[in-house]
């Protein structure tokens, strides 16, 4: 199911919470809201499911204006960070919930809503924990129970918001997966809201960075780290170094840091002017060789083994470089040539 | 596994320190010194509490329990079937019931008023509550009595409706409700606090009503705090004396309540008297209590 919002705003007292916010999700996408806490991310998910109300702008859910209409008439699975299950009730009435309290005429009978149930929590892997109370019951499966009990109400649009942020990594992996398959398989349309880089781009097809209440992207994974529309999504995504350059000649010099500079063509963005900027380097575009300390201009300060790659700490003047460098014969405290392969520019 | 096996060390941990201590306390295996909790003291605190329990609470009942037997158990059964003694425990105790009952849906919509909404003069309300502890009780009742009787500022006007309360059951009932109302409000209160708000979205979001929210939701999280709310309610309404007999007009048999015939009869230097009708009283009320906290447990399914 489609959701369209236009120019939307909420201000919380002094605080603008979301501005202007221009965002389209077609049906059976997955959409990760991804940006530092405060960006207004939850916020934004809490008016797509009516429980919270824009200052300003529309909200179109499967082409139904949103406006006026309660949250309990939108039919939106939402699942809430800190899962909210009802602790009085057993695995099973959780679930159930959504269905017995529907008007009498299209509640479905009790053996019904029993068999779907059931059926739920089959599918959410759960079925032996049907009689036990929230609280008897561990993070990863109670997140299982509130979603399948989100999913009972067969909703079109799930929203959930930080849906592994309370649980352990190995968990937090394997839930991952499972829920973009189950995504696939329910042909849901999702949007999740995370501050997790690692997770949105691991689920999403496409993800939504916020900042400061604003959308200051929307791209496929790929293209938001390869791309950055800003600096701040080239500090918030990807870890780089921040350095200050400038840019003249065709060319990007990072004086006074003693680093050569980069032409130009081996950029991967920048900005059409020159002047001053800011140069976003990730820890896999650093090459360092080994060199005579008259030449050298940087020092290794540590290093060890990751996956093939060595993963570096390199003292560049009053700086320390994060480097993921091909293995090579640098060792701890050896002086080295260390050099750019290429960089983001934005204006400064 | 990790945590099992710290657990299982920190525990081993804490026995081997704790034995020094009480392996000299530890006189017969199972008794109470060698069923050792993780915090020092359990020996030393447990006896305090018995002897300040026993000073206060049990040596006392024990007095009440032992003294009505004077009088044979005959003599007891006469006592306590007098018409005008069962007439006033009656009242009582079903006004306890009542009066608590009554209270106990204001109580909660007061609560939920302190809690959930903010307003000029709120805290101002949340003082104002805890006032029915604080006032000497007579003072309480006198001032019932004033405004409820047949000539009072809300008497008059209820008499012309044909509505007695002063010196009926129902100006006993009154004074009860008075005293019970914080009882209710100061259980509810911090549990309604702690409830999260997030169990009522989701409830929204599933399509819930406001009612069926109120219903489902937000009623059984609190059930047991109500219930126990009410417990306190009507066991200070039970015992409660002061506030309610400047209302109650005392008439044997119609709105004479059991702590009064206990006084009348202390009067008469009728103690053993006295001690058969608070003996009757501390049976009743300890039943009350148990069959209401037995419901808070089966409210309280863990």
């Amino acid at each position: 199911m489609s959701v369209i919002i236009r120019g939307l705003s909420r201000r919380f007292g002094s605080a603008q919470a979301l501005q202007d916010i221009e965002l389209s999700v077609r049906a059976g996408e997955f959409v990760a809201l991804l940006g530092p806490s405060g960006s207004g991310k939850t916020t934004l998910l809490r008016i797509l499911a009516g429980l919270d109300f824009a200052d300003g702008g529309t909200v179109q859910i499967g082409g139904v204006p949103m406006e006026g209409v309660p949250a309990r008439r939108r039919g939106i699975g939402f699942v809430f960070q800190n899962y909210a299950l009802f602790r009085h009730m057993t695995v099973f009435e959780n679930v159930a919930f959504g269905l017995r309290v529907r008007p009498r005429a299209s509640r479905p009978p009790e053996a019904e809503i029993a068999a779907r149930v059931r059926r739920l929590l089959e599918r959410m892997g759960i079925p032996e924990l049907e009689r036990r109370l929230p609280e008897q019951i561990s993070g990863g499966q109670r997140q299982r129970v509130a979603l399948a009990r989100a999913l009972a109400i067969e909703p079109p649009l799930l929203l959930l918001d930080e849906p592994f942020g309370a649980l352990d990594a190995a968990v937090r992996h394997g839930l991952r997966r499972w829920l973009r398959e189950l995504h696939n398989e329910m042909s849901l349309t999702s949007l999740f809201v995370t501050h997790d880089q690692e997770e949105a781009m691991a689920l999403a097809d496409r993800v939504a960075v916020l900042q400061a209440g604003r959308i200051a992207q929307i791209d496929t994974p790929e293209m938001v780290l390869e791309r950055p529309a800003n600096a701040f999504v080239a500090g918030f995504l990807g870890q780089a170094a921040r350095l200050p350059a400038m840019l003249r000649d065709g060319a990007v010099d990072f004086a006074p840091l003693p680093l050569p500079p980069l032409p130009r063509e081996a950029l991967v963005s920048a900005p059409d002017r020159d002047g001053p900027v800011q140069a976003f380097i990730r820890a896999h575009e650093w090459r360092a060789e080994p060199a005579a300390p008259g030449q050298a201009n940087a020092v290794l300060r540590s290093a060890r083994p990751s996956g093939g790659m060595l993963q570096a700490d390199i003292a560049l003047g009053e700086l320390t470089v994060e480097a993921l460098l091909p293995a090579g014969p640098l060792r701890a405290g050896s002086p080295c040539l260390l050099r750019p392969l290429t960089a983001r520019l934005f204006p400064a | 596994m990790m945590a099992a096996c710290s657990t299982a060390f920190t525990s081993r941990a804490a026995d081997a320190m704790a034995a020094p201590p009480s392996a000299a306390l530890r006189t017969r295996p199972g008794s109470l010194a060698s069923r050792r909790g993780p915090l020092p003291g359990f020996g030393l605190s447990l006896g305090v509490a018995l002897f300040w329990l026993s000073a206060l609470v049990l040596i006392p009942l024990g007095a009440l329990l032992l003294r009505p037997w004077e009088l044979g158990v005959s003599g007891l059964w006469r006592s306590l079937s007098e018409p005008r003694v069962l007439a006033a425990l009656r009242l009582s105790f079903l006004g306890a019931l009542t009066a608590s009952a009554v209270t106990l849906p204001f109580g909660l919509l007061l609560a939920w008023v302190l809690v959930r909404d903010r307003f000029p003069g709120r805290r101002l309300l949340d003082a104002m509550v805890d006032l029915p502890f604080a006032l000497p009780t007579a003072v309480a009742g006198l001032a019932l009595t004033a405004l409820y009787a047949p000539n009072g500022w809300l008497g008059a006007p209820l008499a012309a409706l044909g509505v007695k309360v002063a010196y009926t059951p129902l100006g006993v009932i009154l004074a009860m409700a008075f005293v019970g109302l914080p009882f209710i409000v100061r259980t509810v209160e911090p549990v309604l606090r702690d409830l999260p708000r997030e169990a009522e979205e989701a409830a929204a979001t599933l399509g819930a009503s406001r009612p069926q929210i109120l219903w489902r939701v937000v009623l059984p999280a609190l059930a047991p705090a109500l219930l126990a709310g009410f417990a306190m309610a009507s066991a200070r309404a039970i015992g409660e004396y002061g506030s309610v007999i400047f209302i109650a007009g005392n008439m044997p048999m119609v709105s004479e309540i059991a702590p009064l015939v206990i006084v009348t009869r202390l009067e008469q230097f009728d103690y053993a008297g006295a001690a058969a009708v608070g003996l009757a009283m501390l049976a009743l009320s300890f039943l009350l209590l148990l069959a209401l906290n037995l419901a808070t447990r089966f409210w309280r399914p863990v």
